[in-house]
C-alpha cells in the first residue's frame, strides 16, 4: 500500500515538473518553427517602412538603450552596494531605509515606472518621447537588481582578502577597488547580464517614455523603439504577423545568449571560491 | 569617496520618493475631483462622458491574479519540490537553466504566444472570442512559474536536512518525508514565493493586453474580455487629456498601493522564514 501511495505522489511531482517544462518547450518550439522561415535578410535592412517592416532600427535602439541604462545604473548600483557592504557600520540608520527602498523598487510594476518616467522626464522636463527618458526610467528599474547582486558578490569575498590588503598597508579605498571588487567581478557581471535581460524584454516602461518611432534616432532626445516595443506595436497595428514571429525569434536568441553568458559568469564565480 | 558611495546608495531612496511624489501629485487631485468613493466603487468607465469608475479594473486584476495562481502555484511548487528533492544532478543541470530561461523570456513574447495559441484554443473549446479572462489567467499562470519556482526551491533547500532525515528515521518514505516534514517547514518561504507571484501577476501588463480583450466592463464570465488596472493605463494614456489623464494616473496610484501592500506582506514573511 505504502509504496503505491509513494508512487502516486512521485508521479504527481514529476507531472508538475513536466507540465512546467512542456509549457516552456511549447513556447520556444512554436516561436522558432513559425518565426525562422520569416527571418529574411530584408528584415535587417537599414530603414523601416510600411513595405519592409525592418527590425534593424529596433535592434540598434535596443543596444543603445541597454548601454545608456547600464551606464547610469551600473556605477550607481555598484557604489551603493560598496557603501552597504564595505562602509556602512552596524546599526547605521541609512542601511535599513536603503534596503527597504531597494526592495520596494524591485516590486514596482514596469507600467508604473513607465508612467513615472512619462510624468517626470517626458512632460515635466519637456524632453518628449526620447531615448534618454527611456534609459533613465529603465536605469531606476534595474538599479535594485545590480545593487542586490553586487551586494551578494561583495559579501562572498572572503574577509582574509581585505585583512591581507590592510596588512600590506593599503587604505580602505584601495582595498575596495584593487582587491575586493576584482574578486567580485563574476557576481557583478551576472547581475549586469540579468539587467540586460530586463532591459531587452521591457515594453511597458518604454512605450510612454522612449516612444515608438521605428528609426535609429539621431540624438538622445529623439524617440526610438526597442525590439520588444517593436513587437508590441506590430501587434497593435494588427498586420505583419510574420514579422512579429521573426522579431520574437530574435528576442529569444538574445535571451538565450544572455542566459548562457550569466551561466558562464556564475560558473566562474563558483570556481573562484 | 565615502560620501560618493553614500550618495549613490541614497539614489534608490530618492527614486522611490520621486515616484511617490509624481504619482500622488498627479493622481490624488483627480481622485479628489472624481470622489474617492465614486472612483473606487464606480462600475462604469466612460471617459467620453467623464465617468471614471475603476472597480471593473480592480476586480479584473484580482480575478486574473487569482486565476493565474490557481494554475501557477500547484505546478510551481511541484516543480520546486522536484528540483530540490526528486531530481538527480544531471537532470538538474538541464532543468534549472530552462526555468531561468523562462524567467528571461520577454512578456511580449508570452503575450504573442498567448495570442496565437491560447486565445484560439479557448475560442474553440469554450466559445466566445477567445480574448478572455481565461486566456489571461493561463498566460499569466505560465509567466509566474519561474518566480514561484525560484523562491520556493530555495525555501525548500533552506530546510535543515535533520528534519528530513528525522522523518526517514521514523520510518516514513522519501515522498512522505518531503511532503509531511520538509514542505511544512518551508511553508512561510513558499508563501513568500506565492506573494511574490501575486506581485508579478498584478503588475504584468503587456502579455495581458494582448490576450485579455480589454473591454472596460465588469468581469462577468471566464470567457469574456476584461481589462486590468495595468491594461487600462497602457490602452488610454496615449491620447488622454485633463481629468481622463488624471484618472489614469489615479489608476496607477491604486496599482501602486496594491503593490506596496504586497511588498510589506512579502518582507514580513521573509523575515519570519529567515527566523
Amino acid at each position: 500500500m505504502k509504496s503505491k501511495k509513494g508512487l502516486l505522489v512521485r508521479s504527481i511531482v514529476y507531472a508538475g515538473a513536466l507540465l512546467c517544462l512542456s509549457a516552456l518547450i511549447a513556447i520556444i518550439l512554436y516561436i522558432l518553427i513559425k518565426g525562422i522561415p520569416h527571418l529574411s535578410l530584408s528584415l535587417f535592412s537599414f530603414n523601416y517602412n510600411s513595405e519592409n517592416v525592418s527590425l534593424f532600427p529596433a535592434l540598434v535602439n535596443t543596444v543603445t538603450m541597454t548601454a545608456l541604462a547600464l551606464l547610469i545604473a551600473a556605477p550607481l548600483g555598484i557604489f551603493s552596494a560598496i557603501y552597504l557592504v564595505e562602509y556602512a557600520k552596524r546599526g547605521n540608520k541609512f542601511v535599513g531605509i536603503i534596503r527597504m527602498t531597494a526592495e520596494t523598487l524591485s516590486g514596482i510594476p514596469s507600467i508604473v515606472y513607465g508612467l513615472f518616467g512619462y510624468l517626470m522626464f517626458v512632460t515635466t522636463f519637456r524632453w518628449g518621447y526620447s531615448l534618454l527618458a527611456g534609459a533613465l526610467t529603465l536605469s531606476i528599474m534595474i538599479l535594485p537588481v545590480i545593487m542586490r547582486t553586487t551586494e551578494e558578490a561583495l559579501k562572498s569575498v572572503s574577509d582574509s582578502y581585505r585583512e591581507g590588503s590592510f596588512g600590506l598597508g593599503a587604505g580602505k579605498l584601495r582595498t575596495v577597488f584593487k582587491v575586493v571588487l576584482p574578486s567580485a567581478v563574476p557576481g557583478i557581471l551576472s547581475g549586469i547580464i540579468l539587467s540586460i535581460g530586463r532591459i531587452v524584454g521591457e515594453t511597458a516602461a518604454l512605450i510612454y517614455t522612449a516612444g515608438t518611432v521605428a528609426k535609429i534616432p539621431s540624438d538622445l532626445l529623439s524617440s526610438g523603439r526597442t525590439l520588444s516595443v517593436h513587437m508590441f506595436v506590430l501587434w497593435n497595428e494588427g498586420f505583419n504577423t510574420n514579422e512579429s514571429y521573426a522579431t520574437a525569434v530574435v528576442l529569444l536568441i538574445i535571451v538565450v545568449g544572455l542566459n548562457a553568458l550569466s551561466h558562464a559568469a556564475a560558473k566562474r564565480l563558483m570556481k573562484g571560491q | 569617496m565615502h560620501v560618493i558611495f553614500l550618495i549613490s546608495a541614497l539614489m534608490s531612496v530618492l527614486a522611490v520618493a520621486l515616484i511617490c511624489v509624481f504619482l500622488f501629485a498627479n493622481g490624488i487631485p483627480a481622485i479628489r475631483q472624481i470622489g474617492l468613493f465614486d472612483f473606487i466603487t464606480g462600475e462604469t468607465w466612460k471617459p467620453s462622458n467623464d465617468i471614471y469608475g475603476v472597480l471593473p479594473m480592480i476586480l479584473a486584476s484580482l480575478y486574473v491574479t487569482a486565476g493565474s495562481l490557481i494554475i501557477g502555484v500547484p505546478i510551481g511548487i511541484l516543480t520546486a519540490v522536484f528540483l530540490a528533492r526528486f531530481c538527480n544532478k544531471k537532470l538538474y543541470k538541464i532543468v534549472k537553466p530552462a526555468i531561468d530561461l523562462m524567467a528571461g523570456i520577454p512578456s511580449v513574447v508570452y503575450g504573442f504566444f498567448g495570442l496565437m495559441v491560447i486565445v484560439p484554443l479557448v475560442r474553440n473549446l469554450f466559445g466566445g472570442s477567445g480574448n478572455s479572462m481565461l486566456s489571461a489567467c493561463i498566460v499569466l499562470g505560465i509567466m509566474i512559474l519561474p518566480t514561484i519556482i525560484g523562491v520556493s526551491e530555495s525555501a525548500i533547500r533552506a530546510v535543515s536536512n535533520e528534519i528530513y532525515e528525522g522523518s526517514l528515521a521514523l520510518g516514513a518514505t522519501h515522498e512522505r518525508s518531503v511532503f509531511k516534514a520538509v514542505l511544512p517547514a518551508a511553508s512561510s518561504g513558499i508563501t513568500a514565493a506565492v506573494i511574490l507571484g501575486v506581485g508579478r501577476a498584478v503588475g504584468e501588463t503587456m502579455a495581458i493586453i494582448m490576450v485579455a480583450g480589454n473591454q472596460a466592463v465588469m468581469p462577468s464570465s471566464l470567457i469574456r474580455g476584461v481589462r486590468t488596472l495595468t491594461a487600462n493605463i497602457v490602452m488610454e494614456m496615449g491620447y488622454a487629456t485633463d481629468l481622463h489623464r488624471g484618472a489614469l494616473i489615479a489608476t496607477a496610484v491604486v496599482l501602486f498601493v496594491f503593490i506596496l501592500i504586497i511588498n510589506v506582506l512579502f518582507s514580513l514573511l521573509k523575515r519570519r522564514s529567515a527566523k
